[in-house]
């Protein structure tokens, strides 16, 4: 106690140079971030005309922005994305976590066999699945057709699967990530808490349910927020898998590719500025939900 | 003993089990990376033929190589992204690390004001940035260059919180020793305390060089000259012109993956293991 009292009135010998060292980082992050989030919500109340005229609308972005009905389609489709994405990416992942976690030869191997969807750009992924989903030529119809099943779905083109087509490569893609930090959150865990569950002649699923869920729960919600937070910004696959021209683009459009089309493709700055903080809005609410939520299942002190 | 060899004999035949899902999935995981070269070597016709065929006819058909080649300037967006990837990362690094070790071991005016801002920066999203970082950029006339590729990613607020765990875990007495010695802070630093962080240094290098490599929207933004593209950005061209025409789109792709995943493959466990440390550590 007194020695945090003593720190908290003198300062180090070297303070100066203790300031000098965080002042590349601190100006960097007001000139890069700062200030760019203030003028992003500044022009959020401006409308951007030709030649670079700004007027001032107040709230009118905001309120075009609710009154339309594209505006709520696209954030519906962006809830609806994470609803599809995260379960079902964290699950899996959890499960190939708890697999690689056993005593098996080839580890390694898996390891980073599941992560190689990683180390590829977005870009390269999505191409290459909208190849495997192609509705005429593509493999993944042929084989559905051979397990005769229906084989004339217009995965990319249909409103209806468009949306879900984006979400299940997206899911394969990031499945080996959340499962590399799951795995080390299990890594963790001490080996005597299943041995003594197991003279107590627990289960394989109830040593699960009691001992591996509640000890790598911490870890668990670090993936669930990060795997959250990616899925409310989701530009790139859906970017890169559903063209403007595509007929169902109205039902996979997302608020971050809606903000690029309409700050960057069609100019409208103060109206992509409104979108991008909607985003950030709805970004802070759904965190703050799970932090709260949190209380209820991750436990911390073990 | 009875007992503990049934007991083996049933783990057994779990494992069997684990290996059935395991290499299951990993057929899922790599089939698609197989399937877009396979599909590279390919010719248009070959690519439409019900049923398809597995293989290509021959492996020496390298004309989607030869005309993505042609309308890409491949061994630019190489370049580009080298370059943008190894500025951004030796960035991270360099300020990252100073700040972060002034942060865990340093008591300085206005300490916690600063550490607040870095911090408050981890929960805003990259997109929220970057109309005005784009505004700078064209401002200064610097569009269309490396620069502007790496400007988003001059300093770190990840890397900076991320580090300062790391040093916070280097023993006070450590610093306090070398102090005594009459190194002055940012000689501790630079000969002390930065070689104890290598693990964490190259967790951070193989996060941010993911993540540059991965980036699409800020690219596509900032440099529309066809020779200042990333191989991102670059692919996304590709699909314009090339729409359905998959030998080669998946020939481009090939392109743009081979690098990173050669460099995957030799690095492999530090790859994996840095991204777990910078997972659980921050």
């Amino acid at each position: 106690m007194a020695r945090q009292q003593k720190t908290k009135t003198k300062y180090s010998k070297g303070a100066a140079t203790g300031f000098f060292m965080v002042m590349p980082t601190v100006i960097g992050l007001i000139i890069l971030n700062i200030y760019p989030l203030l003028r992003t919500v500044y022009m959020s109340f401006f409308k951007s005309g030709a030649f670079g005229k700004w007027t001032f609308v107040g709230l009118d972005n905001y309120i075009k922005m609710f009154q339309s009905a594209g505006f709520w389609t696209i954030t519906k489709n962006t809830l609806v994305f994470m609803v599809l994405t995260v379960p079902v990416t964290v699950i899996f992942g959890l499960i190939i976590a708890v697999l690689l976690d056993q005593k098996i030869k080839g580890k390694t191997v898996f390891r980073a066999i599941y992560f190689l969807p990683m180390v590829v750009a977005p870009a390269a992924v999505a191409m290459v699945w909208k190849w495997l989903f192609n509705s005429e030529y593509g493999i993944i119809n042929t084989v559905l057709g051979a397990l005769h099943l229906p084989s004339d779905i217009n995965w990319i083109a249909d409103p209806k699967t468009a949306l879900l087509t984006c979400a299940i490569v997206t899911i394969w893609s990031s499945v080996g990530y959340d499962a590399i930090l799951l795995l080390s959150g299990l890594q963790s865990i001490s080996r005597t808490y299943y041995e003594a569950a197991r003279i107590d002649g627990a289960t394989g699923f109830q040593q699960f349910r009691k001992i591996t869920v509640p000890l790598v729960s911490p870890t668990l919600f670090f993936v669930l927020m990060m795997r959250v937070m990616a899925s409310l910004k989701v530009f790139d696959i859906v970017y890169m898998m559903i063209e403007k021209t595509n007929p169902a683009i109205r039902s996979a459009e997302t608020i971050l590719y809606n903000f690029y089309q309409e700050t960057f493709v069609k100019n409208n700055k103060g109206y992509g500025s409104a979108l991008v903080v909607w985003c950030v809005i709805l970004i802070a609410v759904i965190t703050i939900i799970q932090f709260i939520g949190q209380k209820k299942w991750v436990t911390y002190d073990v | 003993m009875a007992g503990a060899s049934r007991n083996g004999r049933k783990i057994s035949k779990a494992n069997i089990f684990i290996y059935l899902v395991l290499i299951l999935g990993s057929v899922i995981m790599i089939f698609p990376f197989l399937w877009m070269i396979l599909t590279s070597f390919k010719s248009v016709p070959e690519t439409t033929l019900v049923p398809p065929t597995f293989f290509p006819e021959s492996f020496q058909n390298t004309a989607a190589y030869i005309q993505v080649t042609n309308s890409l300037p491949f061994l630019k967006l190489y370049y580009n992204t080298l370059m943008m990837i190894f500025i951004r990362v030796v960035c991270a690094v360099v300020f990252s690390s100073m700040a972060a070790y002034a942060f865990a071991k340093v008591h300085f005016p206005m300490k916690n004001l600063c550490f607040a801002l870095v911090v408050s920066q981890l929960m805003f999203p990259a997109q929220v940035f970057i109309l005005p970082q784009y505004e700078m950029i064209s401002a200064i006339g610097r569009t269309d260059s490396i620069f502007a590729l790496v400007f988003p990613g001059l300093v770190s607020a990840f890397g900076t919180f991320f580090l300062r765990q790391t040093y916070m875990g280097i023993p006070d007495d450590l610093i306090e020793a070398a102090r005594i010695d009459g190194c002055g802070q940012f000689r501790t630093f630079v000969s002390i305390a930065f070689p104890l962080t290598k693990t964490a240094i190259a967790a951070l290098a193989v996060f941010t060089a993911l993540f540059a490599y991965a980036d699409l929207m800020w690219p596509l933004i900032v440099n529309t000259k066809l020779d200042m593209l990333t191989l991102s950005s670059g692919l996304s061209t590709l699909r314009g012109q090339f729409s359905v025409n998959y030998p080669n789109l998946m020939a481009g792709s090939v392109l743009a993956m081979v690098p990173m995943i050669v460099i995957y493959l030799i690095f492999q466990k530090q790859f994996i293991e840095g991204i777990a440390l910078t997972g659980t550590k921050a």
